[in-house]
């Protein structure tokens, strides 16, 4: 009989169930007073307009809030079309614990990139214009449509969590009671059917994500001479897309072991080191293609003094490129959790960097009497939607099944079986 | 396993196909529709254009007035133009003036400086309606670059493309906000009128008339008199042609111009973009390369499941069988 439940026990933790956890905590709470700063700044974009809270004018119409929350947000959560690549479309299933968390950073990722987009353009009423105003000739249009496209596919993609976790279980209190009924055969409907169609949503996924990663890289194309010839090449939309590939397991990593510390989990070093083998051939791939193209463009000569531009592009080959590639071809490092941390937020710190490099620092716009950096408004707006971002990927697997919890941990099984007492 | 478990699975291994052929559909389909959509130009072989010849103009700012008049912007009097003070700054168009006027030193008679007027350059191949998300922006057959209020989301992606760094926006603006840049007084041509700044120019230092016409009146200017000016029309090629032609005495990067090169901006962007589009193919093959081989790697599970299903099943027989056997030696 014990035998039995010890059983059911680590059976049951194989599945992604709710974290149980109490949700404040000292550092949530801080991160509630960034939010709240981000949306105070944001009061005043909407109601004085975009210039009175960003150093943004006519000469740079672009700054921190297309560089980071949008560019940077769109290639960070890459890794929710990755791993569905590795989980679901080469059905490899011991990534399948990764796949979920994943999923919903993407999710909330392209949720708040859609947001930056929203506060960012002058009229964000018209937000909906691309849907049937097209441009087939402007990558911007190529990436709106995409995105907005992708961003509903991951909602669906996401639907079985929700089926999962409220079928049976609809439970709303006064006078909405009349209304359970109806949602519970709506849950049931979709979790009949969501099944048997998900693979199409999940290709679909993987599909957007390739056309819209490299689609943000033919976006500066068109700046043309207005931009740094360490950045400005013809091959940038193969750039973005494979160094959005790059960043895809580092950034799982990163969060997963992020995850395991605050909720007190051991990390699943054996999914996580696997998953980082991978890495180390990409980025490979990444910076063989960046050299290949500084040489045949004949860039370097703009690497011999060490002007702004250069020390920026030195930065982000060197500590965002070659040392993580290193670190990921080591065997040591993918053994141990503090390493493989490092190492991965090394290509996200990259990755976030060559962003910001692509759409600010390398942007240089004739007539510019000052350059651009940006004002404390655009700063704690993008540090508000990060926190907020935090804090609903926190909210989400408190209340859905993400996470796969390991089951050998002692603390875990203490709740359990309390539970299951 | 029982037919009805067989029936299922190759159904849904049907729905899957057919899934994937639905979707690849209606991506083609969308193919060719987008392949409509996209903003073509059709110039006219006598589209307008203007010639500013800036060994002409004397700096009286009144194309600037007359330009903000025309387009109903609050405007000071006319006297006030007069007022030089303003060339000790460097201006460009801007929401309140869509062209200015800049003084530049002359190094030939320090008495008599340079004078440019600035507007948008009207562009052949323009890469403002390349790049602008919902095509806002058109050129017409006739020369003339519009905007179009009623498209425009605001997203300043324009300002980004435009090697001239023309259009600007409205940053302190809460609803509504506009892009400005010249218009090339689209509706004053269409009524048959020239633009303003030509017709209030005191000296004629813009002409307006057919683009090949002018290109042939500014090599004239030039060998009539080569002392004047340089032997270079800026616009005919920069950009990949501009309707705004320019002559002058002084080199043009040193009066306000950017160094371009000829191709057009839109060049190399467009052919990326449709590389990767072109008529949906190379997604729509991703997307079955895709649906193949999770499909594929589905198979391979399934088979796998069931060899070990039935490893696992031969090993219970046999189980069963040495109880049996221990059973009855006992
Ligand atoms: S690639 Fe397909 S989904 Fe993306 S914008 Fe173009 S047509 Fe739409
Ligand atoms: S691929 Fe070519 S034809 Fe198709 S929309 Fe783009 S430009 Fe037009
Ligand atoms: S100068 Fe700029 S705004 Fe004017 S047509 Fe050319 S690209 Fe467009
Ligand atoms: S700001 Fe308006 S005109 Fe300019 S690209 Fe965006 S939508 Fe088009
Ligand atoms: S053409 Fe019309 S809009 Fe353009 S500068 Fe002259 S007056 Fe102004
Ligand atoms: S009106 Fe004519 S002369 Fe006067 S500033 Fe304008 S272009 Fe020059």
């Amino acid at each position: 009989m014990n035998n039995l439940t010890l059983n059911q026990i680590s059976h049951n933790s194989h599945l992604p169930s709710q974290v149980k956890f109490k949700f404040f905590t000292p550092g949530v709470i801080i991160l509630c007073l960034f939010a709240l700063n981000g949306l105070v700044f944001l009061a005043g974009r909407f109601l004085f307009g975009i210039g009175s809270v960003t150093n943004l004018n006519n000469f740079y119409p672009w700054g921190l809030w297309i560089g980071v929350d949008v560019a940077a947000g769109v290639a960070l959560a890459a890794g929710g079309f990755t791993s569905a690549a590795l989980g679901h479309v080469m059905h490899k299933d011991e990534y399948h614990s990764i796949v979920r968390p994943a999923l919903l950073t993407a999710l909330l990722g392209y949720t708040f990139v859609a947001c930056g987009v929203f506060v960012d353009i002058g009229r964000y009423y018209y937000i909906w214009h691309p849907l049937v105003m097209w441009n087939g000739n402007s990558a911007l249009f190529e990436v709106g449509i995409c995105v907005m496209i992708y961003l509903t596919v991951l909602y669906i993609e996401f639907l079985p969590l929700v089926t999962e976790r409220f079928m049976g279980r609809v439970k709303m209190w006064g006078f909405l009671k009349i209304f359970n009924p109806i949602l519970e055969f709506f849950l049931r409907l979709t979790d009949k059917t969501i099944n048997k169609v998900m693979f199409i949503f999940i290709i679909a996924g993987v599909v957007l994500s390739t056309l819209h990663q490299s689609s943000l890289g033919t976006l500066m194309v068109i700046a043309g001479d207005k931009m740094h010839p360490l950045w400005q090449t013809p091959v940038l939309p193969l750039l973005f897309l494979v160094s959005a590939i790059s960043v895809g397991f580092p950034m799982v990593i990163f969060e997963s072991i992020l995850a395991s510390r605050s909720f007190k989990l051991a990390p699943e070093m054996h999914v996580l080191s696997k998953l980082g083998s991978m890495v180390g051939p990409i980025l490979g791939i990444y910076l063989a293609f960046k050299l290949g193209d500084m040489f045949i463009r004949e860039t370097f000569v703009y690497l011999k003094e060490l002007t702004f531009p250069a020390i920026m592009f030195y930065s982000e080959m060197i500590i965002g490129v070659i040392v993580p590639l290193i670190m990921f071809l080591n065997k040591k490092v993918l053994q141990s959790s503090k390493l493989l941390f490092t190492a991965s937020s090394l290509v996200i710190f990259g990755v976030l960097l060559n962003r910001i490099n692509n759409f600010i620092t390398a942007y240089k716009p004739p007539y510019a009497k000052v350059a651009y950096y940006p004002s404390i408004g655009e700063l704690s707006v993008t540090i508000g939607f990060v926190a907020m971002l935090v804090l609903f990927y926190r909210a989400c697997v408190m209340i859905f099944p993400v996470i796969t919890q390991n089951h050998n941990h002692v603390e875990i099984a203490k709740t359990k079986s309390k539970v299951i007492l | 396993m029982n037919p009805e478990e067989v029936n299922s699975k190759s159904n849904s291994r049907r729905d899957f196909l057919k899934g994937i052929a639905t979707v690849g559909a209606g991506v083609a389909g969308l193919s060719y529709s987008a392949a409509y959509a996209g903003a073509e130009n059709i110039l006219s072989e006598d589209r307008f254009g203007a010639l500013v010849d800036t060994t002409l103009c004397v700096g009286c700012r009144h194309c600037e007035w007359a330009c903000a008049k025309a387009h109903k912007m609050p405007v000071p009097e006319i006297e006030s133009f007069n007022n030089r003070k303003v060339f000790q700054e460097f201006r460009r168009p801007s929401n309140s003036s869509l062209t200015v006027v800049n003084e530049f030193e002359n190094p030939k008679n320090r008495l008599i400086p340079i004078n440019v007027k600035q507007q948008c350059m009207h562009c052949d191949r323009p890469a403002c309606v390349s790049a602008c998300i919902v095509g806002a922006f058109s050129k017409t057959a006739k020369g003339p670059v519009v905007w179009d209020s009623d498209k425009c989301i605001g997203c300043r992606y324009c300002m980004v493309a435009c090697p001239f760094q023309v259009p600007t926006f409205d940053y302190e603006k809460a609803i509504q906000p506009m892009i400005y840049k010249c218009d090339f007084c689209a509706e004053r041509q269409k009524g048959g009128d020239i633009p303003a700044c030509v017709d209030i120019c005191p000296v004629e230092a813009i002409t307006f008339g057919p683009r090949s016409e002018l290109i042939r009146e500014a090599r004239n200017r030039i060998k009539r008199k080569p002392e004047v000016y340089l032997d270079y029309i800026y616009g005919e090629y920069e950009a990949g042609g501009t309707s705004w032609l320019y002559l002058a005495s002084k080199i043009f990067t040193e009066i306000g111009f950017p160094k371009l090169s000829q191709k057009a901006a839109p060049g190399v962007s467009e052919s990326i973009q449709h590389g990767i589009f072109a008529y949906f193919i190379p997604p729509a093959s991703l997307y079955a390369l895709l649906g193949g081989l999770m499909w594929m790697s589905k198979m391979k599970k399934e088979i796998d499941t069931e060899i070990s299903k039935e490893i696992e099943e031969e090993e219970r027989i046999e189980k069963i069988h040495r109880i049996d056997m221990e059973g009855k030696n006992e």
